[in-house]
């Protein structure tokens, strides 16, 4: 880990427009690719009831969580309404050498 | 079928409401915002399965608009003639009881990919099935956190002991249509009711009071109407259809999960999959296929025949047909007037 990036993954490891966890240090994100190829990380618990967002469903830069569907834009963490009302809490994300690290925000 | 009954467990009273000790009892047994089963999909397939499109559901949106007109059009041509009861009936089924099956998919967000055509969809058959759409979302919302869990579920068609009673007066709305009227009023004077509080977030509450106002007014204007024309045939086409049109939602609605087990983690346990006929599954939009929408709620209704086909191995034996899963429930529900402890187990594929 230098300057607080932490080697999270291969870029390849996710598919375009999906997602998958990481747990790092007790705690647990959800890193993004998009169609673009551009990378985006969030917390990886949904804040409405705490369920794994990396099982849910990336679509035009929005996530939906598997149990409610509620939906997050991964690129703000916005809340995009009922039942999710608390935005995500989003981490910075970079891509260096075939690999995605994560910067804790 | 190979279920078997079981009434081994002693039964004590249950309080259904969400306020009461069950609620706690759920809590501290770890029954509430609990994990679930689901049964092993892999990443890539369940991708496929959660993928949205627009084309099914508006292919039958137009096809469900369409029929609309042709009954309500005859319904109308034929008013006060013997033959309009035919075209009462169907038209009525369309309005009272396939608008259940729209604010589910709608309610989910999975039936269109468009968002706005799910919220168009969402609200006006939110209002042909008198269910106000904040207080059911959440509602909704609730059931699928805990389903069937009693204090905490507030979507338990048929609570042990059940009234047989109230089951056949809601074969036409008319014990949980009462309710809902009586709740508009209490909505559009700006509160909830105690239960609702527990699961409606402050922030979502001015439109619950917004939309009990705006049905209220939708409400008097056809009864203005009616008054007007001196005639009770506007009602005949908005508001009473919730009634005479709702006893198909009663029939499919009891497919779901009545006489089946409470307080499980495992929606194999507490729902049913019935295999219906296309008209059947038009209506419902294949919500007869509830282990699996209980199970991956994010997979639309389009897709849930293949995600059956997906899990069905691990899953107990589908219901052949409605006839077979009511030749369950009928006999369930009646013997849990007499036992309330007994309660249908659904034998999982490994203990077969
Ligand atoms: S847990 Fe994510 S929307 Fe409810």
């Amino acid at each position: 880990m230098a300057d607080g990036w932490i080697d999270a993954c291969a870029a390849e490891d996710i598919d375009a427009e999906d997602v998958i966890r990481f747990d790092h240090a007790g705690r647990t994100f959800a890193i993004y690719r998009l169609n673009d190829d551009t990378y985006f990380a969030t917390d990886g618990l949904c804040t409405h009831e705490k369920v794994h967002l990396a099982d849910g469903l990336v679509m035009d830069g929005i996530i939906e969580c598997p149990k409610h569907n509620g939906r997050f834009d991964v690129r703000t963490g916005e809340a995009k309404g009922a039942p999710v009302c608390i935005d995500l809490a989003t981490h910075k994300v970079k891509v260096q050498g075939g690999r995605v690290f994560l910067q804790i925000g | 079928m190979s279920t078997t009954v079981d009434a081994a467990v002693a039964f004590r009273p249950r309080d259904y409401s969400l306020t009461g000790p069950d609620t706690e009892a759920a809590i501290a047994r770890g029954l509430s915002q609990a994990t679930w089963y689901t049964c092993p999909v892999p990443r890539k397939q369940m991708k496929e399965l959660m993928k949205r499109s627009d084309g099914p559901a508006i292919r039958d949106t137009l096809i469900w608009f369409a029929s609309f007109i042709v009954t309500g059009g005859l319904a109308y041509y034929f008013w006060a003639t013997w033959w309009c009861v035919p075209f009462f009936i169907a038209y009525g089924v369309l309005y009272g009881s396939s608008s259940d099956s729209r604010w589910h998919e709608c309610g989910h967000g999975t039936a269109f990919k468009t968002r706005w055509m799910n919220d168009v969809v969402y609200h006006i058959a939110c209002f042909m099935i008198l269910r106000e759409p904040t207080v059911w979302r959440w509602s909704h919302t609730r059931h699928h956190t805990d389903t069937i869990i009693v204090g905490r579920d507030p979507e338990i068609a048929s609570p042990r002991p059940p009234s047989i009673g109230t089951l056949l007066l809601n074969l036409f709305q008319l014990k949980s249509g009462p309710v809902a009227i009586k709740k508009l009023f209490i909505h559009a004077t700006g509160r909830l009711t105690a239960e609702e509080a527990t699961f409606i977030p402050e922030m979502e509450r001015w439109k619950v009071f917004l939309v009990a106002r705006i049905y209220l007014a939708l409400f008097a204007l056809v009864i203005l109407a009616c008054v007007w024309t001196r005639s009770i045939l506007p009602a005949m086409f908005v508001g009473l259809p919730t009634f005479y049109g709702g006893f198909m939602t009663l029939f499919f609605g009891l497919t779901q999960h009545a006489g089946l087990a409470e307080d499980v983690l495992d929606h194999r346990l507490n729902a049913r999959t019935v295999y219906m006929n296309p008209v059947f599954r038009f209506l419902y939009w294949n919500m007869n296929y509830h282990v699996e929408h209980h199970m991956f709620p994010m997979v639309p209704y389009h897709a849930l025949p293949a995600l059956h086909a997906a899990i069905k191995a691990d899953c107990p034996t589908p219901y052949p047909s409605t006839l077979a899963a009511y030749r369950e429930i009928i006999p369930a529900l009646l013997r849990q007037r007499r036992e309330p402890s007994y309660f249908v187990r659904r034998p999982l594929p490994a203990a077969e």
